[in-house]
């Protein structure tokens, strides 16, 4: 089974379990509409996440990766988002160099209760993803050998 | 390995958006899946009991359902493959209703979207372990914060429940909002002849040991297990020494102190008891206001103090505590009125708040219970009271109820006219909002029987005209405007959260709302709990609450702490971390990571190794992240099951 083609694109979530999958339940509990494509990874923090993570699943073929934690201070772990801030901001600045477009990837905050942010984060970050289109996906090796050789 | 998935129908909630049939039909063809069906209510106790048949009917080794978030039913469902004989941790669950039949109307998508989740949750549970709990003692001594109402039921329940009890109260005696109303709604009875016996029996109870002026410096450690720091704030009185008897505030020369308790309504002595029947009752230096601290002269309340109890050179001191539990009852703060410019308050005397009305009306109050106007010491007439001063204004960021106040200015309006009988009282309202028992008969007595009129609109402004003011607003009933000529405005305040609230949660890491609230671990089923293990709330720290509300929600959290008390060893979760030895190069990475101090280098065989200390692990896998080898891993969080989530959904 695969995105529906036409209509989706390939976005991954990678949500810490006490804020913003929270806030993405209270978004539900509210029946706040949004768009389908996104798919939610549950993680108990936005500290578990490994920048490598990020850029292995927009390697594998996503579109776009989400990554969302508790607002900064109010860490369920007292500090595991600041080491996410920390880390998620130095993997903006390499994506380029690995060749992925960083408007590909996007870390916010959303606490338990904002459900309505939740749908806006969704909502835009979805529209930002559709407006970049399908990922290029890798090419073929020879194809990118004579390419090389090519210049 | 054997999976069952289960979808469920939700009744409508799912099946009305997503197909979970088609959905349990994709799952079939997943690896390892050996049945996958849907099932009407899954969590009901024959949808339970569905899934413990087919554990045993397929032996199963694994079960992913696929139904609500795992945050309302993860737990149940543990307990039904556990009762299957199967271990909890080999259990997933989809969340396609929250994320995915209530957020979309596409039933194709939502379908296909479903299927994905259960794809993911398969691949999860395929690399999942069975994982065996640790037990630990608890430390059965509960500490609660904040001395209000909430705090004080709190206290003595644990207490008379055989806890011992630390009570951390930040002014210098309990009693909170409470022992500064003259009298409460809707019986109106009086709120220190209540209150009172309480907080005697506060001090009195053997099992309470309270700490007033004082405050939590840090806390750490977890359920069952905390250690706390309190503050002492230093009081410049040995309170060991201090009877009360009050002679130092005769005779201290300094008058000009806040009086914090008449809500700055008169002034006080530097040294002061903030209020005769205050619990502990014991006098403590404003260093602000005191000669002696400032300028070093003076002295005098050390000269007359028949108990030499007065330590001009005393410091703060802290103390740690060891407790099992926590109740935060920290209570609300008043909203603050000078934002409205337009009704003069803060400029103009007698512009008032409710809580300054409440001391005026108390016959323990800085005017013995007269009610006078501060600008002259006059009785008023003519009275207004503005409601929804800081509350449902979305202009000043506070578009919440603060739930109290509709009921407690038709109590004072009612008491106005008992203590100036040929007095008017007008009430700007915007809707009147009494859903208690008795209380919608209440306000509509202070109307009836004692003729308060009622306009409903909003006041656009307060100006002063000659010793009166006039209140100009909309009459949005008869659709005029209207102009009362007051001799005292009362601001009906809104409640906000407590100065300090967002730092104390982070402190106990639990979570807040945006305006400072602390926040319930679910809204409906789960209302004193928090998302920290072994911390309650109490009372208005959780959102505006009145008395009867905060007394019940005080005494609930008092249950759920002998609750937990009720056994002798805690089960600890086993989703810690686990480091692999022989990865192991002993840096020490995730022992400066990891915040709570749960991992720590020990010698092996010679060589530095790291080592988990479960009980103290919270599981959110910083250290795992910051592992170069790899060696240290989140247990059912590993990074190839998070991985295999991932390979899941882009392998298309
Ligand atoms: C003008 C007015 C009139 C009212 N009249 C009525 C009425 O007639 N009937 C009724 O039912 N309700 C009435 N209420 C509501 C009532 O005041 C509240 O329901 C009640 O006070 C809530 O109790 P609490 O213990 O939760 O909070 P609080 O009374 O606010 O107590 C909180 C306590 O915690 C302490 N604290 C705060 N932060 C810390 C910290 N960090 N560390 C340690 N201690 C801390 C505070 O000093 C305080 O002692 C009225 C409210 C107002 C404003
Ligand atoms: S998962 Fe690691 S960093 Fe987090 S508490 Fe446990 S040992 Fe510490
Ligand atoms: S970070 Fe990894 S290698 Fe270093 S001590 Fe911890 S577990 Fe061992």
């Amino acid at each position: 089974m695969s995105v529906l083609e036409g209509k989706e694109l390939r976005i991954v979530g990678f949500l810490c379990n006490w804020c913003s999958y929270g806030g993405a339940d209270t978004a539900g509990v509210g029946r706040m509409s949004q768009p389908t494509d996104l798919r939610i990874i549950r993680l108990p923090c936005s500290g578990r996440i490994n920048p490598l993570f990020i850029v292995k699943t927009l390697l594998s073929g996503a579109d776009g990766v989400l990554v969302s934690g508790c607002h900064p201070r109010d860490c369920h772990y007292a500090e595991g988002n600041f080491y996410a801030r920390r880390r998620l901001e130095v993997l903006k600045r390499f994506l380029p160099i690995v060749g992925i477009e960083p408007a590909r990837f996007e870390y916010t905050w959303v606490s338990a209760s904002e459900g309505q942010r939740w749908q806006k984060v969704v909502s835009t970050f979805t529209d930002q993803i559709h407006g970049l289109g399908k990922a290029p996906r890798l090419t073929p090796s020879a194809e990118a050998l004579a390419a090389a050789s090519a210049l | 390995m054997k999976i069952g998935v289960f979808v469920c129908h939700c009744g409508s909630n799912i099946a009305g958006a997503v197909d979970p049939a088609k959905v349990a039909e994709s799952a079939r063809a997943l690896p390892d899946v050996v049945i996958a069906t849907d099932t009407l209510y899954a969590c009901s106790e024959p949808g339970q009991q569905g899934i413990i048949d087919a554990v045993k009917e397929y032996e199963l080794d694994g079960v992913v359902v696929a139904s609500c978030t795992p945050r309302m039913h993860e737990a149940t469902f543990r307990r039904a493959v556990e009762r299957a004989g199967i271990n909890r941790y080999m259990f997933e669950m989809a969340n396609i209703r929250e994320h995915v039949s209530w957020i979309g109307k596409d039933k194709e998508a939502n379908t296909n979207k479903a299927a994905e989740l259960v794809g993911m949750a398969v691949e999860k549970l395929r690399r999942d372990r069975p994982l065996i709990p640790k037990q630990f003692d608890i430390n059965k001594r509960v500490m609660i914060i904040g001395g209000g109402v909430a705090g004080i039921q709190a206290a003595l329940d644990c207490a008379d429940g055989g806890l011992e009890v630390i009570l951390v109260e930040k002014t210098s005696s309990i009693g909170g909002k409470m022992a500064k109303l003259d009298k409460t709604f809707p019986t109106v009875d009086c709120s220190s002849c209540i209150l009172g016996p309480r907080m005697v029996d506060v001090a009195q109870h053997p099992n309470i040991t309270l700490y007033a002026y004082s405050e939590i410096e840090s806390i750490s450690g977890y359920v069952g297990n905390f250690q706390a720091n309190i503050r002492k704030k230093t009081t410049y009185v040995d309170w060991e020494l201090c009877t009360g008897c009050g002679l130092c505030m005769e005779k201290c020369p300094s008058k000009k102190s806040t009086d914090h308790f008449n809500e700055k309504v008169g002034v006080t002595t530097a040294i002061n008891i903030p209020f005769p029947q205050a619990i502990p009752k014991k006098a403590v230096i404003d260093a602000e206001f005191c000669t002696k601290l400032i300028k070093g002269k003076c002295g005098v309340c050390a000269k007359v103090c028949p108990s030499k109890a007065i330590k001009y050179e005393m410091e703060d001191e802290v103390v740690t505590e060891n407790v099992g539990a926590v109740v935060v009852a920290t209570g609300f703060d008043l909203f603050d009125y000078s934002v409205y410019g337009e009704y003069g308050a803060g400029k103009y005397p007698d512009v008032i708040t409710s809580l300054q009305y409440e001391r005026l009306l108390s016959a323990s109050g800085p005017t013995g219970g007269h009610i006078k106007r501060p600008s002259d010491g006059k009785e008023p007439k003519n009275i207004v009271f503005i409601q929804c001063v800081g509350s449902r204004d979305k202009s000043v960021d506070r578009p919440y109820c603060s739930g109290f106040c509709c009921m407690y200015t038709a109590k004072q309006a009612i008491l106005t006219k008992d203590h100036i009988p040929d007095s008017q009282s007008y009430v700007f309202y915007m809707d009147i909002r009494s859903p208690g028992k008795m209380y919608d008969e209440f306000t509509r007595r202070a109307m009836e029987e004692y003729g308060a009129r009622y306009i409903r609109g909003r006041v656009a402004m307060v100006y002063p005209k000659g010793e009166k003011y006039i209140v100009r607003g909309a009459d949005t009933l008869m659709g005029t405007t209207a102009e009362i000529e007051a001799d005292l405005v009362v601001l009906a305040v809104g409640a906000e959260a407590a100065k300090g609230s967002p730092q104390l949660a982070e402190k106990l890491r639990i979570s807040y709302d945006k305006y400072g609230f602390f926040m319930e671990g679910h809204p409906k089923l789960k209302p004193v709990e928090t998302n920290t293990a072994g911390v309650y709330l109490a009372g208005a720290c959780q959102g505006p609450k009145d008395i009867p509300s905060s007394v019940a929600q005080g005494s609930a959290a008092a249950a759920k702490v002998l609750g937990l008390f009720s056994k002798d060893k805690l089960e600890s979760d086993p989703q810690v971390s686990h480091v692999e030895i022989k990865r192991c190069v002993g840096c020490g990475k995730c022992v400066e990571t990891c915040p709570f101090g749960a991992v720590k280098l020990v010698d092996f065989r010679g060589m530095p190794k790291a080592e988990v200390i479960e009980t103290v692990c919270q599981g959110c896998g910083i250290c795992a992240v910051t592992c170069p080898q790899g060696a240290i891993q989140l247990e059912h969080f590993t990074d190839n099951q998070i991985l295999a989530e991932v390979n899941a959904l882009c392998r298309s």
